[in-house]
């Protein structure tokens, strides 16, 4: 384990599980008779329970948002950038759980988990979670953990969006709220991306109308595929340039070479939607992208985002990311500008980086700089 | 530079004021403003070195050009906006004067001088632009794009259909009462408590 002793890393983690009995009504009218939350902890929950931070995780995240498993010491977890003794959330003074969502496909209740009515994997058939339903599960795990109110509920992309929701949704429980990349809505474009992501799933002969677990078999080629183009989307042309240029990895430029051309950047999308394939359900991630279209903060309020995140108390810190286009800075600026005309406290900045929607993960010196500063107003003085 | 147009502002804010402060810096004066006056502030800068330091003092802040029209403020008011020697810097300062007196009940202006005697000296006995310590840059590289005289904005906010509510002056120490009678020869910056018209 190189690296799980690390400087400022939370260290060694490992998730908990909880179980829900109580059935669990979903936006779409669907029960869950019962369900199951899986999430990690970091830090010490303080006696007046005043240090709590959420972390929610994006499209395609995890529970495991910080730290190392001890079978694992290579990769740390998604978000360890930010988590840890000293790092801009830092667990030295607070408290900061991430739980996988439901409908995911790391531990929680979720496609690849079994139908207690059917003692067969959910598959398909599971019902169509969306944002408010998992803020829902989360204030019962949040409940379950003494927890009466966030300090701060932080996450970015879908995170981000969940964050908001939650602001909204239960305001008397979040006192800060951070929306990293995020957008009060998406757009038909964003939707479309996702549709593309879903077909490819869809298309695949191993997908069997999504019962693909009971066939002992699983669309990976479909999975790949919609990983490669939600991939592409989380970078920036530039980045992409930088990184990657014109390089071939396999075959050469000169006339007489007669060879496959494989460039560097096919190389690398091959290798992450192979690599997603083997690790990612193919109905968690149709579920998922749906949850993203059907997301609209405003959607109680006919659309006035100035009326919804009117009933918020928190403090916000909302930033976007120069290079990103799939939740381009303009979308940060509209929540921004509803927060703003609803009186709310609320801090934004464009983070200047090539880094595109994956810009909220990766370091940079102003982001990590502002992210730390700012969250000096959470918790206990 | 010589920021004695700061205590000026200082004055003029009201006790318990929503402050927009644009062009707020590292937020050192939007933070006075917020624990000598207990305003409730807000600060707009373009500067990331300049966002990180105001969010360090617990403050909010807004990253924007100025230049673009403040339109993430069109549906907030506030009581007081400043601009603090800044004014000279805009691409177009007679816009942002506008938004300013529309978003707040009041604004305050700050601005250098550039009628000063000192200004008119050096233009007119050696024929090149200023420079001196308040502006050191040369004409070419200097973010002062938009200099005026007090007898310049004074007009201007009689063209914009602004009210001059007060006017103050800033002066070297020998020269304070002569800023004071004869401001557009003798005050090295002038602050201006101004807002929309009635008319």
């Amino acid at each position: 384990m190189p690296n799980s002793g690390a400087h400022n890393s939370v260290g060694l983690v490992s998730p908990c599980r909880v179980r829900f009995e109580t059935a669990f009504q979903l936006a779409n009218g669907s029960v869950l008779a019962e369900h199951e939350l899986v999430y990690e902890t970091y830090g010490e929950l303080n006696a007046a329970g005043d240090n709590a931070v959420l972390i929610c995780h994006a499209l395609s995240g995890t529970h495991h948002a910080a730290g190392f498993y001890a079978d694992d010491g290579e990769r740390a977890g998604w978000w360890d950038l930010a988590i840890g003794p000293g790092k801009p959330i830092d667990t030295r003074r607070l408290f900061v759980v991430c739980s996988n969502n439901i409908g995911g496909c790391d531990g929680s209740t979720g496609p690849n988990t079994l139908n207690p009515e059917t003692g067969k994997p959910w598959g398909a058939k599971f019902p169509q979670p969306q944002v408010q339903d998992w803020v829902r599960s989360q204030k019962l795990l949040a409940e379950y953990l003494g927890i009466s109110r966030w300090a701060a509920v932080i996450g970015g992309s879908l995170g981000g969006m969940q964050a908001l929701q939650w602001a909204i949704d239960y305001p008397e429980w979040v006192e800060h709220c951070v929306a990293l990349a995020a957008a009060p809505k998406l757009t038909a474009q964003n939707i479309a991306f996702n549709e593309i992501a879903r077909h490819a799933i869809l298309s695949d002969p191993d997908w069997c109308d999504g019962d693909y677990l009971s066939r002992d078999t699983i669309p990976s080629r479909g999975v790949a595929l919609a990983r490669m183009v939600g991939h592409l989307t989380y970078m920036s042309a530039d980045g992409m340039s930088d990184r990657f240029g014109r390089e071939l990895r396999e075959g050469s430029f000169t006339p007489e070479a007669e060879s496959e051309w494989v460039f560097q950047v096919e190389s690398y999308l091959r290798h992450q939607g192979t690599r997603f394939s083997t690790q990612f359900d193919a109905n968690t991630y149709v579920l998922m992208t749906r949850a993203l279209d059907l997301f609209d903060l405003a959607v109680g309020d006919h659309g006035d985002l100035k009326a919804a995140v009117d009933k918020a108390h928190a403090d916000f810190l909302v930033l976007s990311f120069s290079s990103d286009w799939r939740f381009p800075p303009h979308r940060s600026i509209e929540i921004r500008d509803a927060l703003m005309a609803a009186g709310k406290p609320v801090t934004y900045a464009n983070i200047e980086t090539d880094n595109g929607h994956d810009g909220f993960l990766l370091p940079n010196q102003t982001y990590e700089a502002l992210l730390t500063q700012w969250m000096q107003r959470v918790g206990p003085a | 530079m010589n920021r004695l147009d700061l205590n000026t502002v200082l004055g003029w804010v009201p006790r318990g004021s929503k402050v927009l402060d644009l062009g707020c810096g590292d937020g050192a004066f939007l933070k006075r403003l917020c624990e000598e006056r207990g305003a409730v502030g807000v600060g707009v800068d373009i500067d990331p070195d300049n966002l990180v330091s105001a969010v360090s003092k617990g403050l909010d802040v807004i990253q924007e050009d100025i230049n673009e029209g403040l339109n993430c403020f069109t549906r907030y008011r506030f009581d007081v906006v400043i601009l603090t020697h800044a004014l000279q810097e805009l691409t177009h300062p007679h816009l942002a004067l506008e938004r300013m007196v529309h978003i707040g009940e009041e604004a305050i202006v700050s601005f250098p001088n550039f009628g000063h005697w000192r200004c008119r000296t050096h233009l007119g006995l050696t024929g090149h632009m200023p420079v001196s310590r308040a502006m050191p840059r040369s004409w070419y590289d200097t973010p002062n794009i938009h200099f005026c005289t007090v007898k310049d904005f004074e007009a201007l906010c009689s063209d914009l259909r602004i009210d001059i509510i007060e006017r103050a002056t800033v002066a070297g120490a020998a020269q304070n009462w002569l800023g004071k009678w004869w401001p557009n020869l003798f005050a090295s910056s002038a602050v201006y408590r101004i807002r929309r018209s009635a008319r």
